[in-house]
């Protein structure tokens, strides 16, 4: 029997999550019209003038994708926890990581890539410019996968637990602060015409570490929650 | 010698072996850590001179800073543990990595709630969202996060593995709050001390804080073996010496 090579069965993976997303297309939508409602109570909540808002809207619109991101996390394992289908993954011969990695991507892809789409629009109507928009697309690209990541290891600890929704919020959120605090910064930086390629290296940094370090810590996880 | 000592420690790593050695050592450990506290308050409130700038206000850095030292030292060590555990699936390590989380909570907590005291009369306000004041909050929330994880599974031994993990996940939050002062320039006062360079303040103040740090370690680690024993009895209730152990008390009681 030919044995799978690594990389088609991580790309076997990435093709099942998204098939599957696409199958529930309801999911998806609700993340990122939960991540347009978050963005939209400021201007209501806060005050509608423009000049207030172009103050907060970097860090509006990050907590918003923070929030969404973190929303979406259930999905990454639990329906393969409840189908036995996890615990054919860890039966598999290709590394679990790997696997992990798949996954994570194909979630990012269907819950993060949209939310950085969309973050112009909404970036435009709290009163952003085109320099100040432009940034906040490329944090958001750079942080959100970071997010995925992390939120990864927090889905994976809290899988088949009661109460899991609300802890992985717990355990998922003081992680995620870095990120937030460097991706707003940017922006930030850039309004105020100050440079912002330290804070941009940083997020490049962030994610490269999470790659090489979160699926480790997912996949140990996993082998906890399935024992 | 060396190998002497290593039969020790494997003879101790089984909570059987442990359990009475603990019994025998919390008492030292109360002593030294009171009467320890009781030199180091008696210095830092009477000994201790006014600082010149500050006046009376600093002399709450005699229970904010080694309260804040031990904060991290214990998620450190937290995390030593859990990564003992994981590794060589030692019980005790486990055991001993979710007794430290409730103590390093609390002594987050202490640091934040004192910082927050020192903050009025030098800053003129309890709370500024500034580096290293957030990275300890998120600290405290890391530990809360580590305790509610380990209480929301029922299988100790999954529990504590799961929570392992998450604590040695965190431990990248250890240099963010450790550096935060050196690169953020913020409104928090930088390090007074550091191991590379002269203090920066009297030598009787810094004794007084040394002794502090010193006295909350030795509370630390008698409250962690107290903790620490009980987990061994609640969890290795289904041996034989546990039982052995419950009926001999509960003779003595009669």
């Amino acid at each position: 029997m030919k044995q799978t090579s690594l990389f088609d069965a991580w790309r076997a993976m990435v093709a099942r999550d998204l098939t599957l997303a696409m199958r529930r297309r309801a999911d998806v939508l609700t993340t990122l019209f939960f991540f347009i409602i978050v963005v939209s109570l400021f201007p209501l909540g806060v005050s509608p003038e423009l000049a207030v808002l172009r103050e907060i809207a970097p860090g509006v619109i990050w907590v918003a994708a923070l929030l969404a991101s973190m929303l979406s996390l259930g999905r990454l394992f639990a329906d393969d926890y409840q189908d036995g289908s996890l615990e054919q993954m860890l039966l598999l011969p290709q590394p679990l990581s790997v696997l992990v990695l798949g996954k994570v991507l194909a979630h990012w892809l269907v819950s993060g890539v949209p939310l950085v789409l969309l973050s112009p629009l909404l970036g435009m109507q709290l009163g952003l410019d085109g320099d100040a928009i432009v940034l906040l697309m490329l944090t958001l690209l750079l942080g959100t996968p970071v997010l995925s990541l992390i939120g990864s290891v927090g889905a994976a600890l809290t899988l088949g637990v009661r109460g899991g929704g609300v802890l992985v919020s717990l355990l998922v959120l003081p992680l995620y602060i870095p990120v937030l605090i460097f991706g707003t910064g940017a922006v930030d930086a850039a309004i105020s015409g100050m440079a912002f390629d330290g804070q941009l290296s940083l997020l490049g940094a962030f994610l490269v570490l999470a790659i090489l370090l979160t699926p480790l810590a997912t996949s140990a996880a996993l082998r906890i929650s399935a024992e | 010698m060396l190998f002497k000592n290593s039969i020790a420690w494997y003879y101790f790593s089984s909570p059987k072996n442990f359990y009475p050695l603990a019994g025998r050592l919390i008492p030292w450990f109360w002593a030294v850590s009171i009467v320890l506290m009781v030199v180091g308050l008696y210095m830092s409130f009477f000994v201790a001179p006014t600082d010149y700038k500050q006046g009376e206000s600093y002399r709450i850095i005699f229970i904010h800073v080694p309260a804040a030292w031990m904060s991290m030292l214990i998620y450190l060590v937290m995390a030593g543990y859990a990564i003992i555990g994981m590794a060589w699936k030692v019980r005790l390590a486990e055991m001993m990595a979710s007794a430290l989380a409730p103590t390093g909570a609390m002594f987050t907590f202490i640091a934040l709630w004192t910082g927050a005291f020192w903050g009025k009369p030098t800053w003129g306000t309890y709370w500024v969202w500034d580096a290293r004041l957030t990275s300890e909050l998120i600290l405290l929330f890391l530990y809360i996060g580590y305790i509610s994880l380990q209480s929301a599974i029922d299988d100790p031994r999954r529990a504590s593995r799961a929570s392992a993990l998450l604590a040695i996940v965190g431990v990248i939050n250890l240099p963010v709050i450790y550096f935060s002062v050196k690169w953020w320039n913020t409104l928090h006062q930088g390090a007074s001390v550091s191991p590379t360079m002269a203090p920066k303040m009297a030598t009787i103040m810094l004794t007084a804080m040394l002794i502090m740090t010193i006295a909350f370690w030795m509370y630390t680690i008698a409250v962690v073996l107290m903790r620490v024993r009980r987990t061994i009895l609640e969890r290795e209730r289904q041996t034989v010496w546990v039982k052995e152990l419950v009926t001999d008390l509960a003779g003595e009681r009669q």
